[in-house]
């Protein structure tokens, strides 16, 4: 399909696109502000607000008791609470909101609260909870073969740690809800949000109401990352609980510091492994444990857990393996969905693993790479089968990596890296190419389901609604491609809304990259329907079958007889034909057993592949991407600029967690890098002068929509060859012969930590 | 169209749109960002972060510099409301061409697929119109900016969706669409019609905000109000109010102060006035120091050098203000003014300890007196941070060594991110002076410097970390500067 350019493109770039804090304030609009709790642990000895409620402009002041329903907004368990009660259990948790005539107002009375803690042990670090048995859900468990047996005769062993770093979402647009009490017992609410039906339950039962009562609404987002998906409702409840007891429109709308204090962040992961392999680098068997900070609550936890368990084999056929996911409960914000949702996490241990393999063996990571892949060795049919037990039937790593390879001039630069490396005694550059297998589906079943509505009105022209939210990944363009092509009209007549609770209900989540593959499936369901109905009007009209009408070029072709597809409409609407549908599509051939982890979670894999070539000052740790080149799979793309968007943003984000992006917290458990001045995403000059880009020719061979691919999440992987580019470099420095052991993410200090282990190790062996 | 109505000495007035904007009657701190979105119903602008870190609230200020029109983008989030009086304002909703047309800054993101969720938009659209300007009417005398240039005025714009290189793109597409006009003359006769020349003072809640128009006067209230706070660009006091909620009192804004809004150059020193930002302060040192140059572009970003300024940085004294380590090392001094008169101050000897300096109640730091380079002078500025654009340092390093021969016989060490202040390093230029500049020199140089400095640990960097950086950032700049095979930067550093 076609380039279009974004539908709000001309909107963003002249500042009229609207987005929750933009719609014009309804009359008597209140703002309200979050107080914090500002101790870990803690139980609420005492808490005095009464400056606070004296405060100027300040209309109310409300604590847990004041919520009319349940104080809950966690998505799966019910452990998070709206404001917390009597126990705090982080820095940073809502434990009261002040609702005043303006933000600043608010803002400054929520400072002036007095609370007395009993202070309770505070756990900062997911190890020691794990070591304490401490997990926000049961730790997740896997075997399949006989790992132990297998890691006792495999020729090599390597065992390891590793860990990366959580990510914050950092969406420009913070979080903001705006809640407008209606007639007769409803709320509505303009929320920037990926899940407004997650929400419109939060707020109901927040608020004792029923479903019908509450309608969700978000026209788009100026960016989500998964930083929306269920942690969108604290703020969307105070909203509507601050709405609905005033009787006023109430707008909560976070300050970038209290939205990092507050919302959770990608997990970090902590890892333990133990690899057996062959001379060649065969992998013969893994074990494999991650900690995850799950923070105070579940939130997402669960998911993101099997997601990562469900990704330790990246592109790699792992016979014996055993893989275990813990969720530890740490006194720190409660972690939640970022762009990849555990599979980053789980895919780059054994990337890490596969690498060592290589130094260990004197092999360029590639080659042990290539030998690893899925589908290698013809005379193992179960090669293609995950650990998981979902066959591998769309492989393309192969072939995808080859191209990159040439393209890339992979192994020319290999040997001009290793040449610089040999005169230079300061700068040391590193090269390194990685691969991404990517599962697409939600692996909780039921989530895998969308509707739609497409209205035709006797212009001509087409409304389109759907159950997928805007975050600026292109979901309504693509939505809106879809339709035109299957009405066979310009894509100019066809106009994307805002995402309804009351329009299309129950749906799910914009999010596990599922957006166009669901919204796009139903949309054109939708149009379909219409379209079938037009045709079967059209051929009674003019003769010959339905099934032969065309619709194209904006007009509408049967029986030799071609009529504009207004005219077309026009007489429809007379001959009394509706004009409008709902669509509806649910994933097929999905299944997955919570019990045993087993199934097949994913309807198909995305693929991709990535070089990058770093420089890294071995005095500093400063380092510099010089290049990039990425091959991505986006099936038969929807729209390739798109893609190409999705692609390079996501790249550069998971260079930013891999590398310059820290969560660091101070030793009372208070995260003191909660603003873009201590928080670091990249800028535009770590976008690299080298940027090569492009799209993996593949049609999905599943019955897709267009038989393109879901593209939100899986190049974020792509990002592994930077941070694997970054070892290579701190490798060299002592010719590559010991692991470097650089974790991620992989700042200066972290890098240069790297290479004077890796200094001192040569040392050692000297 | 600007209408030349009377300056009231407690009114603020700017242009929007060509027309005059006035005020009464307001917080003074309210910030600009807040009276566009709340007041002026233009909320294209956006609020990111309210501490000038991610640009969404990019907006072009037009102003008169010595009869000329300057158009420089600021970040809107910390600029105080009656900082804009006799200014003229832009924000995104002015580009669309009167035929309703986009700007070709605004085609060429579009056209390049340079937005995605857009929040970030129409701040790089302003930071990016900008650059326009300047290639298009601002009388430089190439047609387009090249890649670097383009990603320079853009650093102090984040994006998280694009990863940059469509917008990056959309920069060099700009100047492919027919050109834009502006016109300057009329926004000149429009600002000079504002033009006030007597100290605007607004009352709020018994507490005044001053802008002097000259010196004399600026000590003068200096002498009345010692408790006021001096504001220049606001682009750290921004934050006290964003942030702190901190209550002001009265406060003297520095910026319509004529004299200090002056670079003076003689044979020997360069003088800079309070006033004047940082980008023209790096405008003015870029020749003489070149070695200061790579610290420059990625001290904060271009919005807030415009805004900022140099005595802001200076009589702020952050431990890691970037300014000063390289300002110390060059031996800078500063000149402090009271109603009773002048005094010079060598910049090492101001800083007393963490946020505390040396200047008196009833004195204003008037000027940054910049000693020029000498011949056998070697010096290297370097700046570590975990980020390469706009972050702040982890460690900023600053050394200066004269040599005769290959014997240094004059040493200027100074770090940022060290200590409490901007600082000297003694012993390790102790252990400098004299010596042969050869790597033994070197390596116990490197190890005084555990003798100077015992740095702290915070999320930038630990103290380790901070001391091993130190030690290392010495012995790159003994491998540059070294007498004999000295490295080029090339080889030394990743960003030469």
């Amino acid at each position: 399909m076609t380039e279009t350019a974004h539908e709000s493109a001309h909107l963003h770039v002249s500042g009229e696109a609207i987005y929750v804090d933009d719609i014009a304030e309804l009359r008597g609009t209140l703002h309200a502000a979050l107080g914090l709790s500002e101790r870990a642990h803690a139980r609420i000895k005492s808490i005095d607000l009464s400056a606070v409620r004296a405060a100027h402009g300040v209309v109310a002041v409300l604590t847990a008791r004041d919520i009319p329903g349940r104080n809950d907004c966690g998505p799966i368990l019910h452990d998070d609470p709206i404001l917390a009660a009597d126990l705090v259990q982080y820095i940073g948790q809502p434990v009261f909101a002040v609702v005043a005539e303006t933000m600043i107002e608010a803002r400054k009375a929520a400072r002036l609260a007095r609370i007395e803690y009993d202070e309770l042990p505070a756990v900062l670090s997911p190890l020691v909870a794990a070591d304490q048995q401490s997990f926000v859900l049961p730790p997740i468990h896997r075997v399949r073969g006989e790992p132990v047996a297998a890691l006792a005769v495999a020729p090599r062993r390597l065992k390891g740690t590793f860990s990366v770093g959580g990510q914050e979402q950092f969406y420009l647009e913070g979080q903001i809800s705006y809640a407008i009490p209606k007639e007769n017992l409803g709320m509505h609410v303009w929320c920037s949000t990926q899940h407004p039906t997650e929400m419109q339950h939060m707020v109901a039962h927040a608020l004792n109401l029923q479903s019908n009562q509450v309608v969700v609404e978000v026209r788009r987002m100026g960016g989500g990352f998964g930083g929306k998906e269920s942690q969108s409702a604290l703020f969307a409840c105070v909203a509507a609980i601050a709405a609905g007891q005033l009787n006023r429109p109430v707008k909560l709308r976070l300050d970038r510091d209290d939205d990092m204090m507050i919302t959770g962040k990608r997990h970090c992961f902590h890892y333990e492994y133990e690899v057996g392999f062959d001379n060649s680098g065969l992998i013969c068997a893994a074990k494999i444990e991650m900690v995850m900070r799950a923070g105070f609550s579940a939130d997402l936890s669960g998911p993101v857990a099997a997601r990562a368990l469900c990704h330790v084999d990246n592109a790699y056929y792992l016979s014996d393996v055993e893989v275990r996911a813990m969720a530890a409960r740490t006194n720190t914000q409660s972690n939640t969905a970022f762009r990849g949702f555990g599979g980053p996490q789980g895919a780059i241990v054994i990337e890490n693993i596969v690498d060592n393999i290589a130094r260990e063996l004197g092999k360029d990571p590639l080659d042990v790479r290539k030998l690893n892949f899925y589908g290698n060795g013809k005379t193992r049919p179960e090669c293609n089968i995950t650990h998981y037990g979902m066959t591998v039937e769309d492989n393309v790593i192969h072939e995808l990596v080859d191209e990159l390879e040439a393209s890339s001039q992979y192994r020319q630069r290999r040997d001009a890296v290793r040449a610089f490396n040999a005169t230079s005694p300061v700068l040391k550059k590193g090269l390194a190419l990685t691969p991404v297998k990517f599962g697409i589906s939600f692996n909780m079943v039921h989530y895998n389901q969308a509707g739609a509505l497409v209205h035709v009105y006797t212009d001509g022209s087409v409304l389109v609604n759907h159950g997928g939210t805007e975050m600026g990944q292109g979901l309504n363009t693509k939505v809106a491609q879809v339709v035109a092509t299957e009405l066979g009209i310009s894509i100019s007549q066809v106009r994307c809304t805002a995402t309804d609770t009351s329009k299309v209900a129950n749906t799910s989540a914009t999010a596990a990259s599922t957006g166009s593959d669901l919204n796009g499936k139903a949309a054109q369901d939708a149009a379909r329907q219409i379209k079938v109905r037009l045709a079967h009007l059209a051929a009674s009209t003019f003769g010959g079958r339905s099934g032969d009408v065309l619709f194209i070029n904006d007009s509408v072709t049967a029986n030799a007889h071609t009529l504009p597809f207004a005219e077309m409409v026009q007489r429809g609407n007379l001959a009394r034909v509706q004009l409008w549908s709902d669509g509806f599509y649910a994933t097929p051939k999905l299944h997955w057993d919570r019990a045993t982890l087993t199934g097949r979670p994913f309807l198909y894999f995305a693929y991709g592949a990535a070089v990058s070539e770093v420089v890294v000052d071995t005095l500093t740790g400063e380092w510099k991407l010089l290049r990039a080149d990425l091959l991505h799979d986006a099936g038969n793309s929807l729209n390739p600029a798109i893609d190409k968007g999705q692609v390079e943003g996501a790249f550069i984000q998971g260079m930013g967690w891999l590398t310059t992006e820290e969560l660091w917290w101070d030793e009372s458990g208070k995260l003191m890098t909660h603003a873009p001045s201590t928080y670091k995403i990249p800028s535009v000059n770590d976008c690299p002068p080298d940027f090569r880009t492009a799209l993996f020719k593949n049609a999905n061979v599943e019955d897709t929509i267009h038989r393109s691919k879901a593209v939100g999440e899986p190049p974020l992987l792509l990002a592994f060859s930077v941070f694997f580019a970054i070892r290579d470099a701190v490798a060299s420095v002592d010719d590559y012969r010991f692991n470097p052991p650089l974790n991620a993410p992989a700042t200066g200090e972290a890098i240069m930590l790297a290479v004077d282990a890796v200094r001192a190790q040569a040392q050692a062996n000297a | 169209m600007a209408s030349s109505g009377e300056t009231h000495h407690g009114r603020i007035q700017f242009l929007l749109g060509g027309t005059v904007v006035a005020v009464d009657a307001t917080d003074p701190t309210r910030t600009v960002l807040a009276y566009l979105r709340e007041e002026l119903g233009r909320p294209g602008t956006k609020e990111g972060c309210a501490e000038g870190d991610c640009g969404a609230c990019t907006v072009v200020i037009g102003e008169l510099c010595e009869g000329q029109v300057k158009l420089k983008p600021v970040n809107s989030c910390i600029q105080f409301l009656p900082t804009l009086d006799g200014k003229a304002l832009f924000t995104v909703e002015d580009l669309r061409q009167k035929n309703g047309n986009l700007h070709p800054v605004q085609k060429a993101l579009v056209e390049c697929h340079g937005s995605q969720c857009g929040f970030c938009t129409p701040g790089f659209v302003m930071s990016m119109w900008s650059l326009y300007l300047e290639f298009t009417v601002g009388g430089t005398d190439r047609s387009r900016p090249d890649e670097s240039e383009i990603r320079r005025a853009l650093t102090g714009n984040l994006c998280r969706c694009t990863g940059y290189r469509p917008i990056i793109e959309a920069g060099k597409k700009m100047f492919d669409f027919a050109e834009v006009g502006f016109d300057r003359d009329a926004l000149l006769r429009n600002l000079l019609a504002l033009r006030r020349n007597t100290t605007l003072d607004i009352e709020y809640n018994g507490h005044h905000f001053f802008a002097p128009r000259s010196l004399p006067e600026l000590l003068q209230l200096r002498a009345v109000h010692p408790g006021a706070v001096i504001l220049a660009g606001s682009t750290d006091i921004g934050l006290w109010v964003n942030k702190q909620f901190r209550d002001l009192g009265d406060i003297i804004h520095i910026g319509a102060v004529e004299e200090l809004k002056t670079i003076t150059a003689t044979a020997t020193t360069l003088t800079v006035g309070a006033g004047v930002s940082l980008a023209d302060a790096y405008e003015a040192l870029k020749h003489s120091y070149p070695e200061m140059n790579e610290m420059w572009d990625r001290f904060a970003s271009p919005p807030i050098r415009n805004a900022g300024t140099l005595g802001g940085n200076i009589a702020n004294g952050s431990p890691i203000g970037d300014s000063m380590p390289a300002l110390i090392a060059v031996g800078a001094s500063v000149t402090l003014a009271s109603v009773a008169g002048t005094r010079a101050l060598a910049l090492e000897d101001l800083y007393i300890a963490y946020m505390k300096n040396a200047i008196a109640p009833d004195e204003v730091l008037t000027t940054v007196d910049i000693p020029l380079p000498q011949t056998a002078m070697r010096f290297r500025n370097y700046k570590v941070s975990k980020r390469f654009d706009s972050d702040i340092s982890a460690v900023c390093a600053a050394f200066v060594i004269t040599l005769d021969g290959e014997r240094i016989i004059d040493s200027r060490v100074a770090f940022g991110g060290m200590a409490a202040t901007p600082r000297r390093a003694a012993f390790t230029e102790a252990a400098l002076n004299g010596k042969r500049w050869d790597e033994a020199t070197a390596r116990v140089a490197m190890c005084a410097l555990a003798g100077d400095y015992s740095p702290l640990a915070d999320m930038r960097a630990s103290r380790e970390y901070r001391l091993t950086t130190a030690q290392n950032l010495m012995y790159r700049f003994y491998l540059e500067t070294r007498p004999v095979a000295p490295l080029p930067a090339a080889s030394v550093s990743v960003f030469a």
